[in-house]
């Protein structure tokens, strides 16, 4: 359903381990690189970028970037790459709005009317919300606004794929919060492929439409979010997740209960409030404490929202011994997203819960991610 | 200069002649410095980048031999460039080709002799500069498409500028005080090779003190300035 933008086949020494990596990145959308600190995942980044070399095949949309069996590296300057450091690394030399359009006069020339995933001076202005910062000195940014500018100057070179290396790890908890909205939303603005890497789960969760699980320099899994981090039991421990991420979009809003309905991969939920016109896609989250198992369909309860489900896997919890970890999957048949939950060991072992087991979920808070 | 040299042609006083020995000097001073800085910048800048961007072994051998002017004393110095400037040296085919014997005792000569004396006052800072840039900033210009040429122009040069300014300011200032160099490869031969360090020396030999006093007195300002304003660029770049 979803062509392929970037293909990634490399190989080479990092360290103690090998690095030997495929995968590919679809058109649209954000991938995430996602695992361990020191699992390779920059060194991948900075492999397509040209900014390292290794041995291996890198194509964007067809066009070989380096073809190592063929003797083809092209040098950094000429990839049209847009690139997000950890670090902002904006020039201090120049204004706010020189370090924008550092990239725009040296891009122009190798203009396709697709890249940069159509956005122009204005449009990344306000994409970002710098437009108040344009006449000011990079040295009296905060650290969110510096890498909302980064991430501006990085699509206004034309980029035909945008790269970010944990764009918010040097960020605290607050200037996180404020960058991620913007995050969150370029997808949606953007026909550009976008390519995260983050060792962090619930930035991945809260970004990322696919994920490539990256572990010892090697590719461990990849595929749709959900799936990853369902499936194989790497969710739980691995992830320490806590709560749920699903996309939902919006089928309408009921001004006498209060109500918006949300389609949910496999179900329907009510959430309080009014969210938005018909069609808008939300990104929602559900705290593992919030969600809690039925066998039998609740007759008489007041949990507003109640979802048949089947119970993908049964698992230790990571820290807390009375707990097991309970993922289930949406919809009757357990096709559905994703949802994690915790059950008292002692309850789990009187229901006998198991995998491919029906049930019903009761979902008491869902919120905005 | 015309009107010092009307002056000198008929029966000069004293305060005129002296002002001539002075301005002179000054003068060829002042040129020699411009010139041999200009020369160190073109020559300084990539030897500079080199040093701080290259990965290669041998680079600090090649540090060693641009720093060695700081410790070798400057006769020794002077006598090897006076063997390589002479007629049986490079500088001498160099001279024989626009028909002189020799390029040292010109200004040729000590210009060149200058570059490579004062060469570590201006690499140095510079080199550090552009360590200072870092990997980043170029890095970041790359995926900008900034060739590693435009890269240079637009990013490392504007951010190193304090080492550039601390280094050209450095590099004028010890051209402006050399003597021993001088004075083995330039000798003393006015308006040719005789700048204001040996003209003070000159001055004492003849027993002028009033003359010695006044060019001592104009050096220790000159030193003065200079010091304080590279201190001033010190202080401006940490607050960048």
């Amino acid at each position: 359903m979803n062509a392929v933008a970037l293909s990634v086949a490399i190989t080479g020494r990092l360290g103690q381990f090998a690095l030997d990596v495929g995968f590919e990145v679809p058109v649209r959308g954000i991938t995430a690189l996602f695992g361990p600190s020191g699992s390779g995942k920059t060194t991948i980044l900075r492999c397509i970028a040209g900014l390292q070399r290794l041995n291996g095949r890198i194509a964007v949309e067809g066009t070989p970037w380096q073809d190592s069996d063929a003797g083809l590296f092209m040098p950094p300057y000429q990839r049209a790459v847009g690139y997000v450091f950890q670090e902002a690394s904006l020039f201090p030399h120049l204004s706010v709005r020189d370090n924008l359009l550092f990239g725009v006069r040296r891009a122009k020339g190798q203009l396709r009317p697709t890249s940069g995933g159509g956005v122009d001076f204005d449009g990344a202005v306000q994409l970002l919300g710098v437009g108040h910062l344009l006449q000011r000195s990079t040295a009296t940014l905060s650290g969110g606004e510096r890498q909302r500018v980064a991430v501006g100057r990085a699509l206004l070179s034309n980029p035909r794929i945008l790269l970010m290396d944990e764009p918010l790890s040097a960020l605290d908890a607050a200037a996180k919060d404020e960058v991620l909205p913007y995050l969150q939303a370029l997808p949606a603005r953007l026909s550009l492929p976008i390519l995260y890497v983050s060792h962090d789960v619930t930035e991945v969760q809260r970004l990322a439409d696919r994920v490539v699980l990256i572990e010892s320099g090697r590719v461990s899994d990849s595929g749709e979010i959900s799936d990853v981090f369902a499936g194989r039991g790497i969710s739980a421990r691995a992830l320490e997740m806590d709560c749920s991420y699903l996309v939902g979009r919006v089928f309408g809003y009921d001004a006498g209960s209060g109500l918006t309905r949300f389609e949910v991969d496999g179900a329907e939920l009510s959430i309080e409030g009014d969210h938005g016109a018909t069609g808008t896609t939300r990104r929602l989250r559900i705290a593992a404490r919030d969600v809690s198992l039925v066998i039998a369909a609740p007759v008489s309860t007041t949990i507003e929202n109640v979802v048949t489900a089947r119970i993908v896997s049964v698992a230790d919890h990571e820290t807390a011994r009375s707990l097991v970890r309970v993922c289930i999957r949406l919809g009757a048949d357990g096709t559905g997203a994703l949802i994690v939950t915790n059950v008292g060991r002692k309850r789990a072992e009187a229901l006998a819960l198991a995998h491919d087991m029906h049930v019903f979920a009761q979902i008491a808070h869902i919120e905005h991610a | 200069m015309a009107m010092a040299g009307k002056a000198l042609a008929g029966e000069t006083p004293q305060v005129l002649r002296t002002a001539h020995e002075i301005w002179s000097p000054l003068v060829l001073t002042l040129e020699l410095a411009t010139v041999t800085t200009l020369l160190l910048l073109v020559v300084g800048t990539p030897l500079a980048w080199w040093l701080a961007r290259s990965h290669a072994r041998w680079k600090e051998v090649v540090a060693a031999v641009v720093a060695m002017p700081l410790v070798l004393p400057p006769s020794v110095l002077g006598f090897y460039l006076l063997l390589a400037l002479g007629p049986h040296g490079p500088g001498g085919i160099v001279a024989r080709l626009q028909g002189a014997r020799t390029l040292a005792f010109t200004f040729a000569g000590l210009v060149i002799g200058s570059v490579i004396y004062s060469l570590p006052f201006v690499v140095q800072p510079i080199r550090n500069a552009f360590e200072a840039v870092g990997d980043r900033h170029m890095e970041a210009a790359a995926t900008l498409r900034a060739s590693p040429w435009d890269a240079f122009w637009r990013v490392a040069v504007p951010l190193a500028r304090p080492g550039f300014l601390t280094g050209a300011v450095l590099g004028f200032a010890h051209t402006v005080g050399e003597f021993g160099i001088v004075l083995m490869i330039g000798g003393n031969i006015p308006g040719e090779t005789r700048t204001l360090s040996v003209a003070i020396y000159d001055f004492v030999e003849t027993q002028r003190w009033a003359e010695a006093h006044l060019v001592a007195g104009l050096l220790v300002v000159f030193a003065f300035v200079v010091i304080l304003s590279t201190m001033l660029i010190d202080k401006r770049a940490r607050h960048l």
